[in-house]
């Protein structure tokens, strides 16, 4: 049996969206090239994945069997949209530089899959938990990667310089590719295998190995 | 039969009764944040627009807000004239309503823009609309800059931007754009302010009066007429120098607000 605060830390290291079961990468990689969009960008993935359990949780003994995906996606997108219009009105420069990322927060496989996985079948309370310790764990691997993408890329931390630019007269190169959304599979990948580093019972039981290379002798 | 059994989840009448209470709720949550926040999200919108014009002039620092002397967007913004211009004619009009007038929405549709053949549209518009807004900023009745709402095809999509000239009618005052997709680190130099510098002081026109602003490799040598109207392009980035170059020309050529440009010039100085 889970505890409550089991169920609220395990998805940040033990059972992290992103590290572990790989899901939500995509906007893990577009919305990570500055700080302050990534941050707006945890807030509205947990808000959404947080109350999207609640109401998954509070239905889940009315919603037939053949709707319930449906149901789900209504629920989630109709968050999704006010989330969005939220951040139009509140914080216009930074809904406009996530532009469709927020409304793509829909077809992030975390939210469906929590609702899915976990709301179906427990309350709404540990649920909430539940929404919120998986958005907790998306929302650590994005700021690991922010905290890498950002200073390494445009000499920066939230807008405020960390390493001066040559442009600026400092000295600092910027990195193009950190840019870029490739550089944001590095970082995770590099993540991942920190995490599982360290929490060696995440690593993955090969499913087939790699025949040995063909050698000279045995072509001829 | 007890109360419990009666209820059948999976019959039709619940999947109906689910299915459509759902959708009653959720739009109506939907809908009423949509209602309630429209006007904050329209000063938003109105604001980011001043907003560029404002930086597009160069009378506003790209990071902040306010003015070296403190001055708001909408103070700074007050000191413009919004006008209506009939493109082809270069006319003041009062068809329409300044402050709700959509100039990118009036290109999309067939009764306010009119299709551009494939060797008039340099720019890759598709479609020009007939009406245009310029923002006519005037000091003690003299003209000081114009701001004119500008697009094109760079590389990904269409740059939206603001392009701002003197009062001569003929020097660059500032260019920026605040909306593109082109790539970061490459076509996206178009934000950096380091290259945006050159912008000011690039004259426009050569002494035909055609479009002759360049982007190029190597700048000729200084002092020379063409240097006058040369601009680096933007390393690795050749699409999106292309796509600025072109939409400059376009905008400033006889389909753009060539005609009224020279309207105007003929006001200011007769």
């Amino acid at each position: 049996m889970t505890t409550p605060k089991q169920v609220l830390i395990d998805p940040i290291f033990n059972n992290n969206p992103i590290a572990l079961q790989v899901l939500g990468v995509c906007s893990a990689l577009a919305v990570t090239v500055n700080m302050s969009t990534t941050l707006v960008m945890c807030a509205a993935v947990t808000f959404v994945t947080t109350m999207s359990n609640v109401f998954v949780s509070a239905v889940r003994n009315r919603v037939p069997t053949s709707i319930r995906i449906i149901v789900q996606m209504t629920l989630i997108a109709s968050l999704v949209i006010v989330v969005d219009q939220i951040l139009q009105a509140v914080a216009y420069d930074i809904s406009k530089s996530l532009s469709v990322f927020v409304g793509l927060i829909i077809t992030n496989c975390i939210v469906m899959g929590r609702a899915e996985a976990f709301a179906m079948q427990n309350g709404p309370w540990l649920s909430a938990l539940d929404g919120f310790g998986n958005a907790l764990g998306y929302s650590v691997v994005l700021i690991a990667v922010a905290l890498v993408r950002e200073p390494l890329g445009s000499g920066t931390l939230l807008g405020y310089e960390i390493l001066p630019r040559v442009a600026d007269g400092g000295f600092y190169h910027p990195n193009g590719l950190m840019l870029l959304a490739p550089s944001a599979f590095f970082i995770i990948g590099l993540f991942i295998w920190a995490i599982r580093s360290w929490k060696p019972d995440q690593v993955e039981v090969p499913t087939y190995e790699i025949a040995p290379n063909t050698q000279y002798r045995e072509a001829m | 039969m007890t109360p419990v059994a009666d209820f059948n989840k999976e019959g039709l009448g619940n999947v109906l009764l689910v299915a459509v209470s759902v959708c009653l709720i959720c739009s109506i949550v939907v809908s009423s944040a949509a209602v309630l926040l429209k006007p904050q999200q329209q000063i938003n919108r109105e604001l980011d627009r001043k907003q560029n014009v404002l930086r597009a002039a160069g009378m506003l620092p790209t990071d902040g807000s306010t003015d070296s002397e403190g001055r708001g967007v909408d103070e700074l913004f007050k000191l413009f004239r919004v006008r209506a211009v009939i493109l082809g004619s270069g006319e003041y009009t009062d068809s329409v309503d300044i402050e709700s007038y959509d100039q990118t929405k009036a290109s999309r549709m067939t009764d306010t823009s009119r299709d551009l053949t494939a060797s008039e549209d340099i720019a890759t518009l598709g479609r020009r609309e007939h009406v245009a807004l310029v923002y006519l900023l005037e000091t003690e009745g003299v003209l000081d800059k114009v701001v004119l709402p500008v697009r094109g095809y760079g590389l990904w999509g269409t740059l939206f931007g603001y392009l701002a000239i003197e009062g001569d009618l003929e020097t660059v005052a500032g260019l920026g754009f605040y909306s593109h997709k082109e790539t970061p680190g490459l076509g996206g130099e178009v934000d950096n302010p380091n290259w945006k510098e050159q912008w000011p002081g690039v004259s426009l026109f050569d002494e035909s009066g055609a479009p002759a602003v360049r982007l190029v490799k190597t700048r000729s040598a200084e002092g020379s007429t063409a240097a006058t109207h040369e601009i680096d392009g933007l390393s690795g980035a050749t699409m999106t120098s292309r796509g600025v170059e072109n939409l400059v020309r376009f905008w400033t050529g006889e389909l753009g607000y060539g005609p009224f440009l020279s309207k105007l010039a003929a006001v200011v100085s007769p």
